[in-house]
């Protein structure tokens, strides 16, 4: 809502200056977007005649104009507009001066090798029209005087933007705005005593509002106006209009436009004579079409409310009108309405049919059912003013009548929300000044609500009016009383800061990605979800919702590549998401390292980053996290985005378990549809919902310390097993020998190759024997180096190499 | 006597000259070898007349152990000597790098979220988290803003269906009507997330973060909000003094609603936040309203409070001089090396939030 302090004043008594003003504004709620002097440099434009006016030498289509600007020197201006001609009173642009609508500065400069002194203008370029065909066009009896003076009047004010909550309608007309600032106690609101209409002839145009079901428009008022002359605003309609920043069309055009920001009151003006057979207020029939005033054509649904006359639909009630009714210069008689439409109804068929515009905006916010006939007053009487003619009676059709609203309000409730008080002496004077009026009942205070707040309809309403105006400031602080009687995170959100902290101290760079994604991405990695599309996506790149934090990982690494960065591990921890559910969502860690280890290095040797550095960095994050590595189960089984045959899935138990993790290298195939240039690219991925949470807690896992000072030996040895046997059977079939004397076993070498039989291969494992009650003589020793080799050849197939 | 006396002077005089270690190892066999000139020496002690022979074991005793003393000396000066040569050659040039290293970094707004939760945790609230994707009732009209509310329209709503009864939440504010749907009164938590708008350009990012606050009680009254938003912005922001200012504005879902600024100004180019005349706008809060209450069963006769949202993206813009919010979520490694934390520094409250 943009306004000025005059306009302001028109309502408003005041003496205080601008500035108090500005904070007043956002102290009441209605926050200051910004200030600017929109006339400022605007008195440079000066009213100017042509006098003589010459072809321009080197280019057809300009001309040289002689330009008397009220100086004594006549300026040469070169000019390209058709209707530049000898005698011409327009306004002219000296150089230095910032052309409104383009903000260009204007120079002396060579047009063409002949100097232009300034710019002779046309109403597009001083906002003041759309008109830009030619230079502007003054009428000659009335500026034939004003040559040399400033075209505009000059105006302090500035032009001030307020960002008007939805909930306050009623401070999109200045009348509004003025009230608040009355109440907080900022001037007094001027009491206008609004002539009205005195006419004897009725309004012919019938109307009629169909009782159809849900009718959107309760009352349709309207006053027919006779031999209007429709002709350019007055000039101090056009500066008021100007001074907020918008542009003078017609006489008519702009009164119900200066009706509208006055007093929030919409109107629409009809070619009388073009209505066929009366008018008739109802809700559309699917497939109706009627071409708008922003020219386009819309094809209407079933229940929408239109005004319609016996040829069709005329205008969409409340938000536009259309073209066939519309009024031009020429229009001779024409019907006025001022009518209610009910802000659902607007709101859903502007929706509809994609439609904004001011009227729809206020409507839908709630206009006063009441202001029907002071707008009509208002707008009618002033077109009389300036286009003559003569005005009809004013005509109200109604089928519902609008209820006053009251509330019982207690005034303990204040202190109650607010924690301080005022007294009821204020309570009483803020209410009244904001339009309430005021019954004390024994206990409570009985407010009607003013019909152009429909904001208001509960006790807490109130209490925000009387915070709202009292100020804000009057608020005591209370400070917080440090004290902690629940835990701040669940165990579940310990775990997600814990891994999130864990893999970021193993050398990955966290990311925070969109959780949507492009779909040609989602496709590689989203396994055996289903895709879930964003119905209105920002773009199409970002069109589904992520099924694995990969495909926005992969992409910005590819990125990152193609920046010159070989060596990167990056990670995310964030939803993915199976379904279109609320809480059809996981939490994942996803991790991805591309590039090498020690590249370049003098002192280590080069190798590619592979699915044994994702899989410690996965392991020693879960162990870190508090679980057992001891019971991980490791298979081979992976989504169809891992390599085949270099991938695995960790268990957290043997059987029993959901997955937790899959590590692996991405398939190559991936790698080379995106077009990544690596040398390897490793990823895993960790599913916080899949881990159950460690039982014991850090205090009890530290509850009893148990060592064995006995000593200890280790054992080396070699089994040639089939290729297929995995080293992980190896050692659970070791580890099942004896759990309390075997304490730990290494794989310390694999080999293929030479003196190992095809498809088998040899593993070399060291194994610690401990007892933690006696030193183990040579002959325990001897058993468990027998049964060791006894069980894994019995579980495994494998022979002990000798 | 004589004779060891001899011995002593003849060997101590050898043992001083410069000896290799075959040289000493020689000279210690012909001592204290089996047949040595020491060794020997002992065997006579029983052929020694009683009354000289305490005085000449006790003086072949210190002499025996002169001597060794002086061999066991003489050997690791030369074992000295030699580690010394030896290490002499072994010198490295300590100006080579180090074996390589990477260092891990967690993101400026995963670091912003756990500074306040830690802020929050010291008065009393948890942390609670909710469904990025929400159904529209949780979304809007539970919050008090019904189909057809003018105030839909300054949430641009990504849905996931054509009736747009599944969306995106638009703030974390439906954490709210989960919470209070799921226990009972007094509440007080924080839920810190993402959230989405169908809104990009420079400063706004079609996914974003928001902290909610909800504190619900018996007597929880505007002066409380006040305090807790207070006491949240000098923390967070790690500065004494701080410029704050409450102003009316409008939620659906809050009545009274404020919006809070700060104050700030432009110091070289960069912005200091704690004073200076310039206000900017950094959360929106209020007082729950009696409609949320009603729709969540909790009696707004009897309970009431407050709930606040902040927008965590721009927090870490301020405090940690960040100016663009598309970079957040680019991923590019210079820029999350740059602006990001390391994973040892864990905002907690005795230390202090940040370095």
């Amino acid at each position: 809502m943009k306004i000025t302090f005059d306009w302001l004043k028109d309502h408003l008594d005041t003496k205080l200056k601008e500035d108090k003003l500005l904070e007043q504004l956002t102290n009441v709620g209605l926050e200051v977007e910004s200030v600017v002097n929109l006339s400022s440099g605007l008195d440079l434009f000066k009213v100017a005649k042509i006098l003589k006016t010459e072809k321009h030498p080197n280019a057809d289509r300009l001309k040289v104009c002689d330009v008397d600007v009220g100086e004594k020197e006549i300026k040469k201006v070169v000019c390209g507009a058709p209707n530049a001609r000898e005698g011409l009173i327009t306004i002219y642009a000296p150089p230095g001066a910032v052309v409104p609508k383009s903000k260009v500065k204007l120079v002396v400069a060579k047009i063409r090798d002949v100097t232009s002194c300034g710019m002779l203008c046309s109403e597009s370029e001083l906002n003041l029209s759309d008109e830009s065909d030619g230079i502007t066009e003054l009428s000659s009896k009335k500026y034939e005087k004003s040559i040399g003076k400033s075209y505009f009047s000059k105006s302090d004010s500035n032009l001030i933007d307020l960002s008007i909550t939805p909930n306050r309608p009623d401070c999109l007309g200045v009348r509004g705005i003025a009230r608040d600032l009355a109440a907080s106690g900022f001037g007094k609101l001027k009491n206008l005593k609004e002539k009205k209409i005195k006419s004897k002839s009725k309004q012919i145009v019938k109307v009629k509002i169909n009782k159809d079901k849900n009718q959107a428009c309760s009352s349709f008022g309207s006053c027919l106006i006779t031999n209007v002359k429709n002709t350019e605003s007055p000039k101090w309609l056009k500066d008021k209009l100007v001074s907020i920043g918008q542009k003078p069309i017609s006489a008519i055009v702009d009164v119900t436009n200066y009706v509208m920001l006055d007093i929030n009151r919409p109107l629409h003006v009809y070619d009388a004579d073009k209505i066929e057979k009366g008018i008739v207020v109802r809700n559309s029939k699917f497939g109706e079409e009627f071409t708008a005033l922003d020219n386009k054509s819309y094809k209407l649904d079933d229940g929408m409310c239109v005004i319609s006359d016996g040829k069709g639909v005329l205008g969409l009630g409340g938000i536009i009108g259309g073209t066939r009714s519309g009024t031009e210069f020429d229009t001779k008689n024409i019907l006025l309405e001022s009518a209610y439409f009910k802000p659902r109804s607007i709101r859903s068929t502007s929706k509809k049919l994609n439609l904004d515009t001011d009227a729809k905006f206020r409507f839908e916010r709630g206009i006063d059912p009441l202001s029907i006939e002071d707008g009509l007053n208002k707008a009618a009487l002033l077109i009389k003013d300036i286009c003559g003619g003569e005005i009809s009676k004013i005509d109200i059709q109604r089928i519902e009548t609008s209820k006053i609203k009251t509330i019982k309000f207690d005034t303990n409730l204040f202190e109650k929300i607010t924690g301080f008080k005022i007294s009821t002496k204020e309570m009483f004077k803020i209410l009244e000044d904001l339009g309430f009026k005021i019954k004390k009942e024994s206990k409570y205070l009985k407010l009607t609500i003013p019909t152009w707040r429909p904001d208001i309809s509960q006790e807490i309403d109130i209490v925000e009016e009387l915070v709202r105006v009292t100020g804000y400031d009057k608020i005591k602080i209370i400070d917080p009383i440090k004290e902690r009687t629940k835990s701040t995170l669940t165990q579940s959100q310990k775990l997600f800061h814990f891994l999130q902290r864990a893999i970021a101290s193993k050398g990955y760079l966290e990311a925070i990605t969109w959780s949507f994604t492009d779909t040609n991405y989602n496709d590689h990695f989203k396994d055996k979800n289903k895709e879930i599309k964003i119905v209105n996506p920002i773009s199409s790149d970002l069109g589904v919702l992520r099924n694995s934090i990969f495909s926005n990982l992969i992409m910005y690494m590819n990125k990152n590549l193609d920046r010159g960065f070989k060596d990167l591990s990056i990670f995310e921890i964030g939803p993915i998401f199976t379904g279109s559910n609320p809480g059809e969502q996981n939490t994942v860690v996803c991790g991805l390292s591309a590039g090498k280890k020690s590249r370049l290095s003098w002192i280590e040797k080069e190798r590619n980053i592979d699915v044994f550095d994702a899989k410690r960095d996965v392991v020693q994050t879960l162990v870190e996290a508090g679980f057992n590595s001891d019971k991980f189960f490791i298979d081979s089984e992976t989504p169809n985005y891992y390599h085949p045959s270099k991938s695995g899935r960790l268990f957290l138990n043997k059987g029993k378990d959901q997955i937790v993790a899959y590590f692996g290298e991405i398939h190559p195939n991936i790698i080379k549809s995106i077009d990544m240039k690596t040398e390897s690219l490793v990823g895993f991925e960790i599913f916080l919902d899949n881990l159950k949470l460690p039982k014991k807690t850090l205090k009890d896992q530290k509850a009893k310390f148990e060592v064995s000072d006995y000593q200890k030996s280790e054992r080396d040895f070699a089994f040639i097993v089939n290729k297929e046997i995995k080293a992980q059977d190896l050692i659970n079939a070791v580890s099942s020998v004896d759990q309390k004397l075997i304490s730990n076993i290494k794989v310390f070498d694999v080999y293929e190759g030479e003196n190992i039989p095809k498809n088998q291969k040899s593993i070399a494992i060291s194994v610690t024997i401990q007892s933690s009650e006696k030193t183990l003589n040579d002959n325990d020793l001897e058993n468990i180096n027998n049964s060791i080799i006894k069980t894994v050849e019995n579980k495994t197939g494998a022979k002990i190499r000798s | 006597m004589s004779d060891i006396k001899n011995i002593h002077n003849n060997y101590s005089a050898k043992l001083n000259n410069n000896l290799s270690l075959e040289e000493i190892n020689q000279i210690k066999t012909e001592l204290f070898g089996k047949n040595g000139l020491i060794s020997s020496q002992f065997k006579n002690i029983g052929s020694i007349p009683e009354t000289d022979r305490k005085k000449f074991a006790s003086d072949l005793n210190q002499i025996k152990d002169e001597l060794q003393n002086l061999i066991t000396n003489k050997i690791s000066e030369i074992e000295t000597k030699k580690i010394n040569e030896k290490l002499e050659k072994e010198k490295v040039d300590v100006t080579l790098p180090e074996r390589s290293f990477v260092r891990g970094k967690i993101h400026p707004v995963s670091q912003t979220i756990d500074e306040i939760s830690s802020i929050f945790s010291e008065i009393g609230f948890s942390v609670e988290e909710g469904p990025d994707i929400e159904n529209e009732y949780n979304n809007f009209t539970a919050l008090n803003t019904p189909d057809n509310h003018p105030a839909r329209d300054m949430h641009d709503t990504f849905y996931l269906n054509e009736n747009k009864e599944i969306l995106l939440r638009t703030h974390t504010s439906p954490v709210q009507i989960r919470t209070m749907l799921k226990d009972k009164p007094p509440f007080k938590i924080i839920a810190p997330g993402r959230t989405y708008r169908s809104d990009s350009d420079q400063t706004h990012a079609p996914m974003f973060h928001q902290v909610e606050g909800l504190h619900i009680d018996k007597d929880i009254n505007m002066g409380h909000l006040k305090g807790c938003l207070n006491y949240f912005i000098k923390e967070f922001f790690e500065v004494e003094k701080i410029k704050m200012r409450f102003r009316p504005s409008h939620f659906p879902f809050t009545e009274p609603s404020a919006e809070v600024d700060i104050g700030y100004e432009i110091k070289d180019g960069k912005i200091i936040i704690g004073e200076g005349d310039q206000w900017l706008e950094i959360l929106g809060c209020g007082m729950v309203h009696p409609n949320v209450l009603k729709n969540v069963k909790v009696d707004p006769s009897k309970y009431q409070g407050y709930a606040f949202g902040i927008g965590i993206d721009r927090l870490a813009m301020l405090k940690y001089g960040i100016n663009d919010l598309r970079a957040f979520f680019d991923c590019d490694y210079r820029w999350l090396n740059h602006f990001g934390f390391d994973p040892l520094d864990v905002p907690t409250n005795y230390r202090g939030l940040s370095r």
